[in-house]
């Protein structure tokens, strides 16, 4: 089997425009979470969100690129192009034919739709743009991504709500590992805070009105954000030999489903997931120095979690950190564990473990370390990222310093 | 139909009862009404009576809306039908 590095991340969220700026803000614990800016924000019962603001995108697209990216194919293409970028590489011959993209998301074009269903159903209209399929399709973002890099290998989307990006993460690991392609571009990318998405979500009462505060006693649900997380996944000998520089090493993961209920995550589920992510990358439960988790802030999945996390790692949960980023920058859906794996990144590279803001009380059902409120320097070894999904899919993925 | 048997009859069509197997006694959990089919209750009764029920999954204990027993919900939207402002 073939050893996985990163050798390139990129982003873009409401917490930064970049990775540099994310992890800035992260490691100053600033929120992005805010007022919504859209329309008829105020038919709705929750107006707050995280999205991504001073965005123009009209500075970064041309006019016949905006015709056919939906907002979230234009967040994949900037982390896309931030993550090459900084990998260096460039895709022609035998590269390009084995090389493809996998990316995570759950909406597909949920602007798109919401502005011609306005159109059609609410202004009467009976014509729409002739763009409006390829622009909505799940498949854009990650079909426009090997258009501008010229990747011909295996390239498609996979959704599976909340853990999209940790299964396409995992799903690009396995081809590298495999040797089936040599580098894989892999992520998530989400863009559903508009009228109908945000509308959708607040019918299942379980979203905040104020705030996103996971695993505190005083927290009252989840917070929706927006944005994209790209990685360039090299096999690792590929990424010596040019000299690239390495982020991490992507050494496991795992994926289980829990077969009980279409909204309530299951303890067994996600211990399943996390203890065969850590068999699958070989090491011991004790080298877990600090896990991403899924950590929404709604009662259900916080206290499930912790327990699953306690579950898998016995004494040793008392040793290592969980925090969840979701505080500062939403829950981005099918994108989140994307972004999510730049804090990991973070803490295995720079040694910052990114905290769990807005944490106000401690919750007997989550006595965990969840690094409250302030970043804390930690040097941590092996890292892992929690995913687990509406429908009972969950995706857990385990990195290593390099 | 009063308040009441409006309820009734919602709650028991979650339920998968006649409504004269609902007692005013009863909490949801007797009726086997699991927290999805609780959300689904809820969006009816707003439905029907055309209000906004104050009440956010994660913390039930908190709302000002008591979900403890069918007679508590009945006692509920009675309070809300009477404020409920007009459009």
């Amino acid at each position: 089997m073939k050893r996985v590095v990163i050798t390139g991340a990129g982003t873009i969220n409401a917490l930064g425009h970049d990775v540099p700026e994310t992890l800035g803000a992260m490691k100053e614990g600033h929120c992005g979470i805010g007022p919504l800016e859209m329309r008829d924000v105020e038919r709705l019962a929750v107006q707050i969100g995280a999205q991504v603001s001073d965005f123009a995108s009209d500075t970064i697209f041309n006019r016949q690129q905006l015709a056919l990216y939906d907002r979230f194919t234009q967040f994949a293409l900037i982390a896309a192009r931030e993550a090459l970028a900084q990998s260096g590489l460039e895709f022609s011959g035998a590269l390009s034919a084995k090389s493809g993209v996998v990316m995570g998301n759950s909406g597909g074009g949920m602007q798109t739709l919401d502005e011609n269903y306005r159109t059609v159903y609410e202004d009467g209209k009976n014509r729409v743009h002739p763009f409006v399929v390829p622009k909505l399709m799940n498949n854009a973002a990650a079909s426009h991504i090997s258009m501008e890099f010229n990747l011909k290998g295996p390239s498609f989307t996979v959704a599976s709500a909340c853990a999209s990006s940790n299964h396409a993460m995992a799903q690009a690991f396995q081809m590298v590992r495999s040797g089936m392609a040599p580098v894989m571009i892999t992520g998530g990318t989400e863009s559903m805070l508009c009228f109908g998405g945000v509308k959708a979500w607040e019918g299942l009462r379980v979203m905040s009105k104020d705030a996103c505060r996971p695993f505190s006693s005083t927290r009252n649900g989840m917070v929706q954000g927006e944005g994209a997380g790209v990685f360039v996944f090299e096999e690792m000998d590929h990424a010596k030999a040019r000299g690239a520089e390495i982020l991490a090493e992507v050494i496991g993961f795992a994926m289980t489903s829990d077969a009980s209920d279409i909204v309530m995550p299951s303890r067994q589920g996600a211990s399943r997931a996390i203890a065969g992510a850590l068999q699958d990358a070989g090491v011991n439960r004790e080298e877990v120095g600090y896990i991403n988790a899924h950590g929404t802030g709604t009662a259900a999945n916080d206290k499930t979690e912790c327990s699953a996390v306690a579950d898998v790692f016995g004494p040793h949960a008392d040793n290592l950190m969980m925090s969840s980023t979701k505080s500062m920058h939403g829950h981005l859906i099918g994108g989140t564990g994307a972004v999510e794996l730049l804090a990991c990144i973070m803490a295995l590279r720079d040694g910052v473990i990114a905290p769990t803001i807005g944490y106000e009380e401690p919750d007997p059902e989550c006595a965990l370390d969840v690094v409250p409120n302030e970043a804390r320097e930690a040097s941590v070894d092996v890292v892992l990222s929690n995913a687990f999904a509406f429908g009972g899919l969950n995706a857990v993925l385990a990195l290593r310093r390099v | 139909m009063s308040v009441k048997d409006r309820v009734i009859a919602i709650v028991a069509e979650q339920a998968v009862l006649e409504p004269s197997d609902v007692t005013l006694e009863n909490t949801l959990e007797d009726l086997g009404i699991d927290s999805l089919g609780l959300v689904e209750s809820i969006f009816a009764i707003e439905e029907e009576f055309d209000i906004s029920i104050p009440f956010n999954a994660n913390e039930p204990e908190k709302s000002d809306f008591d979900i403890s027993s069918v007679a508590s919900i009945i006692a509920g939207i009675e309070k809300l039908v009477v404020s409920a402002p007009t459009e």
